[in-house]
């Protein structure tokens, strides 16, 4: 643990490409656009911040992911078929969205059109456009420090998809040291999962549940204000188990934390 | 809980979850292991290098198994093995039963081995009249408690010390003690007595070196070196995919596996076994039969993503991993094989509509693979396998949600109506009430993130 404030005056902020010509088409996720959607709302202020053009096109609706995962690929296709038609037509330099595991979803897409020679090149490039919101900020536009600030003690949960897909350990860590006045500490297992798992949380709601109730004793035994985490769906399961048992953690989104500066 | 089906995973998994005393014991020991697991791979360098390795020569085996086997057993038997083969489980045992009966077997000591437990060889060979004696310390409490194992490496990892020594007292009549020592300590004398008595010793086998028709077998005990030493007759079962091309191999494996399953440099004791003896004057058995075993292994190596399924050498890291094994333990699912890989290989093995619910028990969290010594992708097989059952064996309620899924969310006009609904629908009805039994459920915005859009 340490404090973020002070260990960060005056870091220069580095740049591999520059944000002012970056056209970002948001992918808010389906998740995000029914039921969080102050997630969207900083994900498009944290961009702009950081001099990004933002565009939305209204089309978009799911990425597949659950039925890719139930095992439904047939229905899968359809659906991814018509992300890719739709996001193919985005003249934007790259494809964001503030999930890892929607993000993860889409780099699966060649996966789902293997020995489709129509479709397996054009999965191929909407994939490689594609970047989860952290990763598309470090990685890309080299952005470590995007001027948030929030008071308080919190911790980091590792969302699995963004982990273990797409590589994701130190990049949001990276921004949540920025934040000016965080204090930020390790979450004891933080790399475990929350138990959510989409269809599974609801095919077995109590081995679910058991597995969450790991994670909400670490983020007891933490002692922090807020956990934050880069998935909505994990976000919508920790925080459905502190609300139920009238914990005072509140859960928020990173693109939530990193946008708590413009109202300070 | 002895003897549970895959069918009614569901069902097991909700008792094992009420058993405090197994999961207090399963939390103590897969964290131990997964702790141990880890130092012990940061301790090697080149541990990725390793992992690539280990999957090379498992992939370079698996393209051409024939060709490998074929060298195997010509190696083995031109030093006095004599090499079975088994289509299924059943032949497996009858071929086993047949040779300790041509022996008049009385007494059948056995050491540790998955491909037996998979075959159920010890049933058989009780119904054919013979004692069977597991030297496995862990096996041996199972086999007294008359259950199957629960864990890949530790049989008997769902008992706690207080359940074993009330196992000891009503089995063996020792009075109860605290002691772990003091516990192993009758077995051991208990077991020596069998070992002595014994005319023939059963083992699995980790590796099989083509290139020298050798058996390596790992352990801790010491019970594999007199199950394959001391009785007159030594029988092997093991999988056709254990084999290995060279003697070389092992560098790689002997380093990836003792760390990912118990977190050792090294086991105790490598015993490596090539034919029998030369003389008849040296100790060691008089014959020395190996069974391959496919049951079920041949399908599986057919399909381009399920070969993977074969690289793996049973170390059990992926089940100390797994979210869903440390909460539920092993016998929840049904199969000898529990856990991620045991998700995976058990509808490859039993058949799928026996084992379908096992493939959907897990978050697809990916800790299982990266554990993994070969670096077996368990989710990708486990979303292969959902693909197989879903459409086909899926309810028609969830086929019908996805269907209807799929129409919603390629239409923006549906998708909007259908959020509408949702939000009005939230109030009336229970979205799950399984879910929100233990969750509150976040309320559906009031505004979507597209009307937002709208008004920006």
């Amino acid at each position: 643990m340490w404090n973020a404030g002070a260990a960060t005056e005056g870091r220069p902020y580095s740049s591999a490409r520059s944000a002012n010509e970056m056209k970002v088409a948001l992918f808010v996720t389906c998740l995000v656009d029914q039921m969080w959607t102050s997630i969207g709302v900083s994900s498009v202020a944290v961009l702009r911040r950081v001099g990004c053009k933002v565009e939305f096109d209204k089309r978009q609706t799911c990425c597949a992911q659950p039925a890719f995962n139930t095992g439904y690929l047939d229905e899968a296709r359809v659906v991814a078929r018509r992300f890719i038609s739709i996001f193919e037509e985005s003249k934007a330099d790259a494809i964001v969205s503030p999930s890892g595991s929607c993000t993860a979803m889409v780099h699966h897409y060649p996966q789902l059109f293997a020995g489709d020679s129509e479709w397996l090149p054009r999965a191929q490039a909407i994939a490689a456009r594609t970047h989860e919101l952290s990763a598309f900020l470090v990685r890309v536009l080299g952005k470590e420090d995007v001027g948030a600030s929030w008071k308080g003690r919190l911790t980091w949960h590792d969302a699995c998809h963004g982990l273990r897909d797409l590589n994701l350990k130190s990049e949001p860590r990276t921004l949540i040291r920025n934040v000016r006045g965080a204090e930020f500490v390790e979450l004891e297992y933080a790399d475990a999962c929350c138990g959510f798992g989409g269809t599974f949380s609801v095919k077995y709601p109590e081995i679910s549940l058991a597995i969450l109730d790991q994670k909400i004793d670490a983020i007891e035994r933490a002692g922090v204000q807020a956990v934050v985490s880069g998935d909505a769906s994990c976000l919508m399961q920790i925080g459905g188990r502190l609300s139920r048992k009238g914990s005072k953690v509140r859960v928020m989104h990173l693109a939530e934390l990193l946008n708590e500066s413009s109202q300070q | 809980m002895n003897h549970l089906s895959s069918e009614t995973f569901k069902e097991n998994a909700r008792a094992a979850l009420a058993d405090v005393q197994l999961r207090g014991a399963l939390k103590n020991a897969t964290s131990l292991f997964g702790e141990r697991r880890k130092e012990a791979a940061a301790s090697l360098p080149n541990w990725e290098e390793l992992r690539t390795q280990a999957r090379a020569i498992k992939d370079e085996v698996l393209s051409d198994l024939d060709r490998y086997l074929k060298e195997f057993v010509r190696n083995a038997e031109s030093r006095g093995a004599v090499v079975h083969r088994a289509r299924d489980a059943a032949e497996a045992n009858s071929i086993i039963c047949g040779l300790a009966k041509e022996r008049n077997a009385r007494v059948i000591v056995k050491s540790k081995s998955m491909t037996t437990e998979e075959t159920h060889l010890n049933d058989a060979l009780e119904a054919a009249g013979m004692q069977v004696v597991e030297t496995d310390l862990g096996e041996y409490i199972i086999q007294l408690a008359n259950e199957p194992p629960s864990h890949i490496i530790a049989p008997a990892i769902h008992k706690t010390r207080q359940q074993v020594s009330e196992l000891f007292a009503t089995e063996l009549g020792m009075p109860p003690t605290d002691d772990i020592a003091q516990m192993t300590s009758t077995a051991r004398a208990t077991l020596r007595d069998r070992f002595a008595a014994a005319d023939v010793g059963i083992s699995g086998v980790n590796f099989a070196i083509a290139e020298t028709g050798t058996l390596v077998i790992v352990e801790n005990e010491g019970n594999i070196r007199l199950t394959t030493s001391l009785p007159r007759m030594h029988i092997a079962m093991m999988g056709i995919e254990k084999v290995i091309p060279r003697f070389a191999d092992l560098d790689v494996f002997l380093k990836l596996l003792p760390r990912s399953g118990t977190g050792q440099r090294l086991t105790t004791y490598q015993s490596f076994i090539t034919g029998t003896k030369r003389d008849a004057a040296d100790e060691g058995p008089d014959e020395l039969h190996i069974v391959l075993l496919d049951n079920g292994r041949s399908r599986m190596l057919a399909h381009p993503v399920t070969r993977q399924s074969l690289a793996c050498i049973r170390c059990g890291a992926c089940l100390n991993a797994c979210p869903v094994y440390q909460q539920v333990g092993g016998h929840a699912y049904g199969s000898v094989y529990p856990g991620p890989i045991g998700a995976v290989i058990t509808p490859q093995l039993m058949g799928i509509e026996k084992a379908a619910q096992l493939p959907f028990a897990s978050s697809l969290c990916g800790a299982c693979r990266d554990v993994c010594p070969v670096k077996i992708d368990i989710p990708q097989l486990l979303l292969h396998l959902r693909a197989e059952i879903s459409p086909r064996k899926g309810s028609t309620a969830e086929r019908l949600a996805f269907k209807v899924w799929a129409k919603v969310m390629t239409s923006p006009s549906l998708y909007k109506l259908s959020s509408i609904a949702g939000r009005i629908l939230q109030h009336v009805m229970p979205i799950s009430r399984a879910w929100t039994s233990g969750r509150d459920l976040r309320p559906i915005e009031s505004k979507s993130f597209h009307d937002l859009w709208s008004n920006d």
